[in-house]
């Protein structure tokens, strides 16, 4: 495989990870407009875990994704006083804030960036994106995910069924940032150099979109958008600007035809009705 | 006679308007009580105040003997209160099944539950439970359809079978009957005779009077959240005060 392959599959990996990091909050109603904060917060403190302390990068990596559901689980509570866009605020502006502080921090660096000495293989982001595709597939067949659709849809019906609309909220918030720090520190590790600037608003932007066109009513929808988001580009790199323009608009139009995203619950659902239907015709 | 709800000089004001006014009722065990009035009356506040969707101004709501008046809403389910809403509620583009699974939430023994990837087993226990109460109403081809598709009477139904997933002994219905047809009003019926032979315990708020009459021992009459009658139908039907309030808002409307 060229080194061109490698980097683009890296890339798929590292941008699905992100993806099911704010595929997660939004399942439960929040619209994280802050997830690149918290990829932030996992690379940087993986990558001083693994420079200044010696930690092996595959336990940096996972105390990256650590530190990046503890703070997420610190601020959950305040934040999620507030509801729908006042949330994705206040999502956003910790999303500025941590770009902010991490780009004043002379201890990992501050302005100049922060060179990040132990590498890994393009493998072992493979492997953890797959890693957590397969974790947040297996708890699509929990109730988790049934109580996190009723959260979204009805705070007070579910409420007054018995849920814990606060627990539930904060545990959606705390899961999809340890994703994302994962995905930070995964990034951090193979790119050896990280710095503030990059974890902005155009990287929360591109992932949330990532997920609207893939879709949030199917588990498989945020890796769809991924894999999408970045493979046209990538195929669209060596022809003229204006393919660019047209992919743009391919997904507005998209967007305004389907703004349920790629996949939905419908598609699945046809399925098992027309198996349904051939084997109720015999009874 | 013992009562299940016991309700006493309860009030609800919002800014400044008494919306319920020191009303007192009981709704005894194993019986069906209807909750009627004009449009306005109250009756939803004070289905509102029993499950704890607002806090009451004052008085005292007590299930079996307790106060619940200070129990956080989400406990009240677990305390056997379960109701449906006057405009459905549930989730349209999930399917009927997984509406219900969320009825029964409080009856799981294990915090853990909520992380059992119980999607694997073939024919788990909850989906087996959740289909158990479908085809006791007859919904069964339902299951797998979202709720979103279905027709509005069998939506009113899953609503009420979502609500007795919890094994409530108490259900509070908020106008079950309104927008349904004949045939759906009937099949509506079967449904809370079903229930009524299980003992449950049935408060309803509903405007369809044979409906009621068929239905319910006990009427509670309020107007302008007072409660101005009380007692068996035939009783109540013949009331002064009753006819007054009914009449003064058909003319008015
Ligand atoms: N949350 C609320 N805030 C302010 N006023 C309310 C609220 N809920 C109900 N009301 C008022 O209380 C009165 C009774 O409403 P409701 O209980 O819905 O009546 P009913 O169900 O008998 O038709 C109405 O005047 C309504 O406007
Ligand atoms: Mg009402």
């Amino acid at each position: 495989m060229s080194g061109y392959q490698t980097g683009i599959i890296v890339l798929l990996a590292l941008n699905t990870i992100a993806a099911y990091g704010v595929y997660l909050p939004m399942s439960a109603g929040q619209l994280n407009l802050g997830i690149a904060g918290f990829m932030a917060i996992g690379a940087y403190a993986a990558a001083y875990l693994t420079n200044a302390c010696g930690w092996p990068p595959s336990a940096a990596i996972g105390a990256g994704g650590a530190t990046a559901a503890i703070l997420a689980f610190a601020v959950a509570m305040p934040m999620l006083r507030t509801q729908g866009i006042y949330l994705s605020l206040a999502t956003f502006a910790l999303g500025q804030v941590i770009s902010a502080i991490f780009l004043n921090l002379d201890i990992v660096g501050g302005a100049a960036g922060y060179p990040v000495a132990t590498h890994i293989e393009a493998s072992v982001v493979v492997s953890a994106a797959t890693l957590v595709v397969s974790l947040v597939w297996l708890m699509s067949t929990t109730r988790l995910t049934v109580y996190f659709a009723a959260v979204k849809n009805d705070p007070l019906v579910a409420d007054l069924l018995g849920l814990n609309v606060k627990a539930l909220g904060v545990a959606a918030l705390t899961v999809g940032a340890g994703i994302a720090g994962v995905g930070g520190a995964l990034y951090a590790h193979y790119f050896n150099y990280i710095e503030a600037q990059y974890f902005g608003v155009m990287l929360s932007t591109y992932t949330v979109l990532y997920v609207l066109l893939g879709g949030t009513q199917s588990v498989w929808g945020p890796l769809v958008g991924a894999a999408i988001f970045t493979l046209v580009p990538e195929a669209l790199r060596s022809s003229s600007q204006w393919r660019y323009a047209i992919f743009a608009l391919f997904i507005i139009v998209f967007m305004a035809l389907r703004p349920q995203g790629l996949l939905t619950r419908g598609l699945s659902r046809q399925r098992t009705q027309a198996r349904a239907q051939s084997g109720s015709t015999n009874s | 006679m013992t009562m299940l709800l016991s309700i006493q000089s309860l009030s609800k004001t919002f800014g400044g308007l008494e919306v319920v006014r020191d009303l007192s009722f009981d709704v005894p065990d194993g019986t069906a009580t209807a909750l009627i009035g004009p449009n306005g009356a109250g009756k939803t506040t004070v289905f509102n105040l029993i499950s704890g969707v607002y806090p009451v101004t004052s008085g005292s709501i007590r299930m079996c003997g307790v106060d619940i008046v200070d129990l956080p809403s989400r406990h009240r389910i677990g305390r056997g209160i379960a109701r449906s809403f006057q405009n459905i509620r549930l989730i349209p583009r999930l399917s009927v099944i997984d509406n219900l699974l969320i009825g029964q939430h409080v009856k799981l023994k294990r915090p853990l539950d909520v992380l059992r990837p119980f999607r694997f087993a073939r024919d788990h226990e909850w989906i087996r439970a959740a289909k158990a109460e479908l085809s006791a109403f007859g919904l069964s081809q339902y299951a797998d359809e979202p709720v979103g598709l279905l027709p509005y009477g069998v939506r009113k139904r899953v609503d009420l079978i979502r609500a007795i997933l919890s094994s409530p002994s108490l259900l509070m219905l908020d106008e079950p009957a309104a927008g349904l047809n004949a045939s759906e009003t009937r099949e509506l019926h079967r449904h809370l005779d079903i229930l009524r032979e299980r003992g449950t315990t049935l408060l309803i708020i509903e405007h369809d009077m044979h409906f009621i009459r068929s239905i319910c021992e006990q009427i509670v009459v309020l107007n302008f959240g007072c409660k101005i009658a009380e007692g068996p139908f035939d009783q109540v039907r013949t009331d002064q005060q009753v006819r007054e309030a009914y009449l003064g808002t058909e003319r008015a409307t």
